[in-house]
């Protein structure tokens, strides 16, 4: 791939006091994001939480009901038309032909993005080869399984070779092996300069990207790299380890400064609340422990981003999750 | 604008139709089943309508011509009368929907070669108009009858005079099918147009489409030109049927048909696109579809005679494109008229689709908001 580091703008996106609301919801609520140029930018946030919204902002297709943006050094939405061209967006849901073959698909969407008559069969063919659609390209794009869909998204979202790739949920429906296949060609999309901008609830995502952001009903609640939001936990994730895990977990659901207590395995991981000193949470269960008189061993590990993703959204007053 | 991606969305819309087997059977189907439905309820299905006859001569020759009638099974007898007057009440108080008059003088008549029979008819009723014509052909032994007994409200010189009440215009699938092509084209036009738009949202599609450098403009014509020929060729689908079923005449140039009907699929296809600027849904395109269709039906000229309409309605059919499409394809085909003659329907038609047009363009935004 031939996408150039933006010209002159070492930042990707600006966002300040970003914010959206439908009617009475209010979907983002005074977002600020800073995506450098060149990254694989994460985009952390349960269900309803205001990615997608977010991102629309972003490429101007909606318009935001406070805040400013600026992408690629262009104010959206006012120059948003200028900045169409520049950037790709996969949508959440697929938005190709599904009556269309994969090969007209891409034909079709090399012809709007403006790519050169002249090279659009060579830059077509040669995104059938890179993403192995060469035995595929007659299929109709309805027909493909969902991994398949989503890869054919990818190929005409960067048929233009955007500086910014915008990719909304882009794995959720896809199993394992094909999401580490479609990681590996954003990263090679990075490698070649591409800014990218990508949505998920997955964990094992998360973790690659080079920083992210978490989101939580609209509001923007942690960011950074991983490794530094996982850091920021550090001391606040405990290993309770225990033959009884089901009869320790009742045990623990009394006691106080605990966010949450998930079962993994015949383990209990129990992550405790921001305000509260972890010292005291550790002493306060095994103290818990001994009233019941069941045997488990407690110790501090790393937090992982899972646990951070459950920091973040979790507000603090809710009473901790108990494993279904 | 920029022709490759006009072109682009062109293509790719008839892509999708070609592998749409409902939508091409629609373009297709449409045309013919509305044509063979208002072609035939309108001149042959009628059946057993209620007649009264006065046969004031009461020959053998005038029984024999009477029983010819009653053999055709479009009329039976309902009531007699000894004078017309009776008959013409009773027509007023719906009580039959035909009268059959022979007058005393039925044989020097058929001896002259005059009119030997009148057919008075109740002419609010379009479908009963179109019985009189078949019961004129009835042949009268002795009499030359006229074999084409043409439709005027002047008496023919068949052996039957036929008079209409209430109708004098006389309608029959000759009027018929020119006007169908106007209402067809506005069905299926609008229709098409809406839903190719608001399809697109529904699946997701737009969003991708609005992401992209693509100009409205580009989207709204790319979209419509594959409409033009499909409306065209349902255009002659209705010309040939018509031809072969009805054998309606094209008295003008083929040419103007043509020209006026192009006139008229573009601005069905403009006001579609300006539906589909507002509607959410397929079915919310639809409805707004027979919202604009119904009228056009009713007010157009096309059921009923246009001279006849209160003043309100006839400003309001000024506004449809059907209403002018109905006098040009009329004039056309009908009485031979070139398009030249008739420039104000043409502009009409082309101010309309301007409007509507830019209008569209407008309201349409490259958001989601
Ligand atoms: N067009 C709209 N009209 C009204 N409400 C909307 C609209 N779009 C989004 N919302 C609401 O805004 C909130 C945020 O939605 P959004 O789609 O941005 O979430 P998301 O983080 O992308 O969720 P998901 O992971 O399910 O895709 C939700 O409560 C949603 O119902
Ligand atoms: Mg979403």
């Amino acid at each position: 791939m031939s996408a150039r580091p933006p010209s002159g703008v070492d930042t990707a996106i600006r966002a300040r006091g970003l914010g959206k609301h439908f009617g009475g919801l209010v979907a983002v609520d005074r977002v600020d994001l800073t995506v450098p140029a060149g990254q694989v930018y994460g985009f952390l946030g349960p269900n309803g939480s205001g990615k997608s919204t977010t991102i629309r902002m972003l490429c101007g297709l909606l318009l935001p009901s406070a805040g400013e943006i600026e992408v690629l050094g262009l104010e959206v939405p006012r120059q948003a038309e200028a900045l169409r061209s520049r950037v790709g967006y996969m949508t959440q849901k697929f938005s190709l032909f599904d009556d269309l073959s994969v090969r007209e698909n891409l034909e079709f969407v090399a012809a709007i993005q403006g790519v050169a008559q002249a090279e659009t069969a060579a830059r077509v063919d040669e995104l059938l080869a890179r993403y192995r659609f060469e035995d595929r390209e007659r299929q109709l794009a309805g027909t493909l399984s969902g991994g398949w869909k989503q890869r054919l998204g990818l190929a005409c979202a960067v048929i233009h070779r955007p500086e910014l790739l915008f990719l909304d949920e882009p794995t959720s429906a896809v199993d394992p092996e094909s999401r580490r296949d479609f990681w590996e060609k954003l990263f090679e999309l990075a490698d070649a300069g591409t800014t990218i901008m990508v949505s998920t609830h997955l964990m094992d995502e998360a973790e690659r990207c080079h920083r992210l952001a978490i989101l939580d009903r609209g509001r923007l609640v942690a960011d950074g790299t991983p490794a530094q939001l996982a850091g920021a936990l550090a001391g606040r994730t405990l290993l309770v380890e225990t033959a009884t895990p089901r009869r320790v977990l009742e045990a623990l659901v009394g006691v106080a400064g605990l966010l949450s207590v998930v079962q993994i395995g015949s383990n209990l991981r129990v992550l405790t609340g921001d305000g509260a000193d972890p010292r005291r949470a550790l002493r306060d269960i095994e103290a818990a422990l001994g009233e019941t008189g069941l045997a488990a061993d407690v110790t501090e590990v790393a937090s992982n981003l899972e646990d951070v993703f459950v920091a973040a959204t979790r507000n603090g007053s809710r009473p901790p999750e108990r494993a279904p | 604008m920029k022709w490759r991606r006009l072109w682009a969305i062109t293509t790719k819309e008839l892509r999708q139709l070609r592998r749409d087997r409902v939508s091409l059977g629609m373009i297709v189907g449409i045309p013919v089943i509305q044509l063979v439905l208002f072609g035939y309820a309108i001149n042959t299905n009628v059946r057993d309508i209620a007649a009264g006859i006065a046969d004031q001569a009461n020959t053998s020759a005038s029984r024999a011509l009477v029983m010819d009638m009653l053999a055709t099974d479009v009329v039976a007898p309902a009531a007699s009368a000894n004078t017309p007057q009776q008959l013409m009440e009773m027509i007023q108080r719906g009580q039959i929907g035909v009268g059959i008059v022979i007058p005393p003088d039925f044989e020097q008549r058929r001896h002259d070669g005059r009119p030997v029979a009148q057919v008075l008819v109740d002419g609010s009723d379009t479908a009963v108009q179109a019985v009189a014509a078949q019961l004129a052909q009835v042949p009268v032994d002795g009499a030359a009858p006229d074999p084409r007994a043409p439709a005027r409200s002047t008496p023919p010189e068949g052996a039957i005079s036929v008079v209409s009440f209430y109708n004098p215009e006389r309608r029959s699938a000759v009027n018929v099918v020119p006007g169908l092509i106007g209402v067809i084209l506005t069905m299926t036009m609008v229709m098409f147009t809406g839903i190719a738009i608001v399809r697109e949202h529904e699946r997701g599609n737009m969003e991708m489409l609005i992401a992209t450098p693509l100009t409205s403009a580009e989207l709204m014509i790319g979209k419509v030109l594959p409409y033009i020929g499909i409306g065209l060729l349902q255009v002659s689908v209705i010309l040939a049927l018509g031809r072969w079923l009805f054998a309606v005449p094209v008295r003008g140039g083929l040419l103007d048909v043509y020209v006026a009907a192009g006139l008229l699929i573009v601005a069905n296809l403009a006001l579609g696109l300006l539906i589909s600027t507002r509607a959410r849904s397929q079915f919310q395109a639809m409805q707004m579809t027979m919202f604009v269709f119904l009228p056009s039906i009713l007010l157009s000229g096309f059921l009923f005679p246009f001279a006849g309409m209160p003043k309100v309605a006839q400003w309001l059919a000024e506004v449809l494109p059907l209403t002018h499409f109905i006098r040009l394809i009329r004039g056309v085909m009908l009485r031979g008229a070139g398009l030249a003659q008739q420039w104000t329907e043409v502009a009409a038609l082309a101010g309309f689709t301007f409007v509507m047009m830019a209008v569209a363009i407008r309201r349409f935004r490259k958001r989601l908001d």
